[in-house]
């Protein structure tokens, strides 16, 4: 029923949408909270400058806003649309955090974003400020309960199989809320939305700068995003490596693939630089290994192995030989055929089902699996190498030059002369894009390398999909890209408006375009 | 950790305590914008009435996702069946409520009257399109739904999209559309003054009177025309949920047999039209605030009736009947409906709360001096 195609096409679709939805997820993570830093000056020095800073930068806000409201409906609602038998085989557990961010997170940001907008006379000073925290610490809370969704699909704790109900079911909340990868996620998704919304800022005021317009408010916008953006830069490495770590501890085998690492190492591994890995003849080219550092910055130990591609594939052969016994005892359990030899059978390698259905993408009838089958399933439980390597690298190369740009800009911002230094302007407007690309590359690297499963060792993708024909993907795919691509043509046009008029258009009579008749606004 | 049996029971409420929300909360901003293009004649009274809802509507779509997150967490089966099922029409409902968010945001950004006015028309599909789909869904539900599940529990939808569309369902989808818009329309008259408020409650009394007569028609039809379901097999709602279970018949009156059993839930329709007359009345008598709560407890019967009527059946299947979800078998598993339970607890209160104060800190009508003061900050 269910044909590759079907399954391709869904996860063009998700993926597709996901990416798109997280155009507008950073920049909003990381503007809520540097609106809530300029007004709080506002509020603390009475200064109207601070007051303009936060509305100017708050429309900017608002147009990114509306589409990541836009775009995170459509998640909403795709895993039951597209991913049917995923939501039943784990709605149990992947849903709570999914209802929970809609009565904990989205109601808040979302009805005091309304009074950040409206509110500005109709509220006292204090009760605005305070909405305005209450916004962003609701879009920070949104984020802690979609990863920690997120984190139990990398990493399922607290949950157990019911051949019964036919699903996964909860077994401990605590263990998914306190899961070891979905906090590591949370962290170092939540900086990443800091650095964006930091570069964004800051790389907006050095075009004003440079323009030489408005200086006084680009000249105070520019100190709070390097300091700011400093700080979140420094966060997103230290807490990327423990991103690295919690992969390191569940998902062996999406670090390998990040790593190009074939055979296994003697510990302590060391780390490739640089390679061209080739996924055909199983191995790097033109390599640059630094030795040990690896194996140091991910296992934190100098003793810890770390398997290589060749032996984990042949870990998972075992274990899907072990799973496809769990397979065929779990459908005689559901046709009431089972003695007790079989429920025994089953409890025994229950821990291998998700192995044994990995079989099921090449034949429905998993106890007639051959050795080929299995070897051929083994292999697919590695994700690809070579885009793996490389958008991993992408990502924390840009993290690294990040942190040099608000390294830098922090420097010379306390010393108070990062206006003179045009170099350094221009590289911040030159770098605005280019948090976006590190976030993508690192859903990328997250995403991807949990193939071939949406829940790691547990559910494969090619079993999560709902039994929709071809033709309905199709046309929805482009429904869909008719919509976004016309929506991000409207978006970005607002944006650059805005973003050209600059605090001028609040319509203060304090601004460049409103004041050019004299010499720019000081 | 209450038993089983009491928290299914409870979620089948707290869905509907949901899908209500929804419709007081985000019914009477999609009605607004439904009602928009023809209460607002010229710019300033369309950014009028854009304002009344400016600053909430955004907070009231969150019933819409909760509802749907919440349905995921307590009925993974019914998210999984029925979405996957009616996966045009909740593409459509999407795909229209795309416009609502930028149409409110991005409006009044420019200038241009071309602009202005595709974002107008935006906003009615955002408002019209899933308030009448919103309907016919639940026609669709009450005649039974083509779908199976496969011995692994995949759920199969056999039918077509066009299916969905027959005269039944299409009533409902009156149904539903009219008392959103007449809902939106006495929200109006609450935030609004002259020549506005005259429109909207002209809107108010047709849309009321529109709503009442198809809701009684509805009615009509389900009592002598459409066979309901009833569960042939023992039942026991403390068991662990296996929709497959359990054998399923199609049985003509099935659907009055609750409130034959249980006269008492009569007050449920009661409360639809009473509800209903009572709006109309005081929209007519110009006291709109009372008019908006007359037309929620509307929605309360409406909705409510629909869902009394089935009960346990929230899902029927017409083509393979005992592959029906009911509030019985569709649930998740006990600790998970209990840690949902306390959630549900905790926070619907906590957001009822502050959006009540967010509320009464805009209220007030909006009027042409209103807009011309905020030209560059509001909607
Ligand atoms: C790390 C953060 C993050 C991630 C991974 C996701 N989102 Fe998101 N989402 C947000 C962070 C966020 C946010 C920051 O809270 C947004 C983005 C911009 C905004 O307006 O709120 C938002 C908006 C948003 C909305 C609209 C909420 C509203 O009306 O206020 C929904 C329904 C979703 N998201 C749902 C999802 C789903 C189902 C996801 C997973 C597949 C998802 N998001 C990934
Ligand atoms: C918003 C940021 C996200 C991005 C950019 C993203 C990206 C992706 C990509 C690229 C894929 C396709 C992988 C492949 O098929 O090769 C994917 C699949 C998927 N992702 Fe994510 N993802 C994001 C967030 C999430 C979150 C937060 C969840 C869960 C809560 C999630 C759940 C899934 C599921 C269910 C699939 C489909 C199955 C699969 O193909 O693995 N994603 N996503
Ligand atoms: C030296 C720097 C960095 C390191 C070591 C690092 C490490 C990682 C790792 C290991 C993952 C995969 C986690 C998983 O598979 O579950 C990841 C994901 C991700 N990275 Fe990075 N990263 C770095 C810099 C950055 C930067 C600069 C950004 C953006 C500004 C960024 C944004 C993301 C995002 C959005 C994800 C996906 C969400 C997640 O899985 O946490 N990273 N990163």
């Amino acid at each position: 029923m269910v044909t590759e195609e079907v399954v391709d096409l869904s996860r063009l679709q998700f993926a597709a949408t996901a990416f798109y939805h997280f155009l507008f997820v950073p920049l909003t993570l990381g503007l809520s909270f540097l609106l809530a830093i300029m007004e709080t000056t506002y509020v603390m020095t009475g200064k109207e400058i601070y007051r303009d800073m936060t509305q100017f930068w708050g429309k900017l806000f608002g147009i990114n806003f509306a589409l990541g409201v836009t775009t995170g409906i459509t998640m909403e609602f795709q895993f039951g649309t597209n991913w049917a038998y995923y939501s039943h085989y784990v709605g149990d557990i992947f849903g709570a955090p999914l209802a929970i961010e809609g009565l904990m997170a989205f109601f808040l940001e979302s009805t005091f974003i309304g009074l950040f907008f409206f509110g500005w006379n109709k509220l006292s000073k204090r009760e605005h400020l305070v909405i305005t925290y209450l916004t962003a610490i609701g879009s920070n809370l949104s984020a802690v309960w979609i990863l920690i969704a997120n984190g139990w699909m990398q990493n399922p704790v607290g949950a157990e199989f019911s051949w019964v109900t036919m699903r996964m079911e909860m077994t401990s909340f605590w263990d998914l809320l306190f899961n070891p990868a979905a906090q590591a996620k949370f962290v170092h998704t939540v900086s990443a939305g800091y650095v964006t919304g930091s570069l964004f800022v800051l790389g907006v005021s050095s075009w004003y700068l440079l323009k030489g317009r408005d200086l006084e408010f680009a000249k105070r916008s520019f100190r709070i995003a390097a300091a700011f953006g400093f700080a979140s830069a420094l966060s997103v490495i230290v807490l990327g490596d423990e991103s690295g770590y919690a992969v390191t501890e569940h998902q062996h085998t999406k670090l390998a693939a990040m790593e190009g690492m074939w055979e296994t190492e003697a510990a302590p591994a060391s780390f490739t630089l640089f390679a061209i890995p080739d996924d055909a003849t199983r191995s790097n080219r033109m390599e640059i290994k630094v030795p040990y550092a690896l194996g140091l910055i991910a296992t934190r130990s100098t003793d810890t192995v770390l398997p290589g591609i060749n032996d984990l594939e042949k870990h998972a052969a075992q274990r899907i030989a072990r799973g496809a016994l769990a397979v065929v005892a779990l459908e005689k359990l559901r046709a009431k055929t089972a003695d007790e030899a079989t429920r025994l059978l089953f409890e025994t390698h229950k821990a291998d089902l998700g192995y044994g259905l990995l079989l099921k993408k090449y034949t429905p009838d998993v106890s007639q699996a051959t050795p080929e089958m299995i070897a051929k399933a083994a292999r697919d439980s590695i994700p690809a190498v070579a885009p793996m390597f490389w958008t991993f690298r992408i990502m924390v190369a840009l993290g690294f030059l990040f942190l040099a740009l608000f390294g830098l800009s922090f420097w010379f911002s306390a010393k108070n002369t990062f206006m003179e230094k045009r170099w350094l302007l221009k590289w911040a407007v030159w770098f605005i894009p280019m948090p976006w690309i590190a976030c993508e590359m690192g859903w990328f690297v997250a995403e991807y390398g949990r193939q071939p499963w949406t829940i790691y060792g547990v559910l494969p993708t090619h079993l999560s999909t709902s039994t929709l024909s071809p033709e309905s993907l199709y046309g929805s795919i482009a429904g869909f890209m008719f919509f976004y691509t016309g929506l991000l043509i409207v978006e970005l046009f607002l944006m650059f408006k805005y973003a050209r008029l600059g605090p001028s258009s609040l319509g203060v009579g304090r601004y460049h375009f409103e004041t050019s008749t004299r010499p720019a606004h000081a | 950790m209450l038993d089983y049996e009491t928290l299914k029971i409870i979620w089948w409420l707290l869905v509907g305590v949901l899908l209500l929300g929804f419709a007081v909360m985000d019914g009477h901003d999609m009605g607004v914008g439904t009602l928009l293009p023809f209460v607002g004649k010229d710019d300033v009274e369309r950014r009028i009435v854009i304002n009344t809802v400016g600053p909430h509507w955004d907070g009231n779509q969150v019933w819409f996702i909760t509802a749907g997150g919440a349905i995921f967490a307590a009925w993974p089966l019914v998210y999984a069946t029925a979405f996957s099922g009616f996966y045009w029409a909740l593409l459509a409902v999407l795909w229209a409520l795309f416009f609502r968010p930028v149409g409110f945001d991005y409006r009044s950004k420019v200038a241009d009257p071309r602009w202005r006015s595709a974002w107008d028309w935006g906003l009615f599909v955002g408002g019209a399109v899933p308030s009448l789909i919103f309907g016919v869904a639940f026609g669709n539900l009450l005649q039974g739904v083509p779908f199976h599940f496969e011995d692994n529990l995949m759920p199969v939808y056999t039918g077509t999209f066009w299916a969905l569309l027959n005269p039944f369902a299409l009533l409902a989808g009156v149904v539903s559309l009219a008392m959103l818009v007449f809902h939106g329309a006495n929200y109006l008259m609450v935030r609004t003054e002259g020549a506005v408020y005259q429109r909207a409650k002209l809107a108010s009394l047709i849309f009321g009177v529109v709503m009442l007569a198809a809701f009684a028609g509805a009615g009509v039809w389900v009592s002598q025309g459409i066979d309901g379901y009833v569960i042939t097999s023992a039942v026991d709602p403390g068991a662990l949920p296996n929709p497959l279970d359990k054998t399923v018949e199609l049985k003509a009156g099935a659907w009055m047999a609750n409130f034959a059993a249980m006269p008492l839930l009569w007050l449920v329709p009661g409360a639809g039209f009473l509800g209903g007359i009572a709006g109309l009345l005081f929209a007519r008598m110009d006291k709109p605030v009372l008019a908006f709560i007359g037309s929620a407890v509307a929605e309360l019967g409406v909705i409510g009736t629909a869902g009394v009527a089935m009960f346990p059946f929230v899902m029927p299947s017409s083509s393979d009947p005992r592959s029906s979800l009911t509030a019985w078998d569709s649930v998740s598993s006990h600790l998970t409906l209990d840690i949902m339970f306390w959630a549900a607890l905790i926070f619907t209160p906590i957001v009822i709360s502050y959006t009540g104060w967010a509320y009464r800190k805009m209220a007030g009508k909006v009027t042409p001096a209103f807009i011309q003061a905020n030209d560059h900050s509001a909607y």
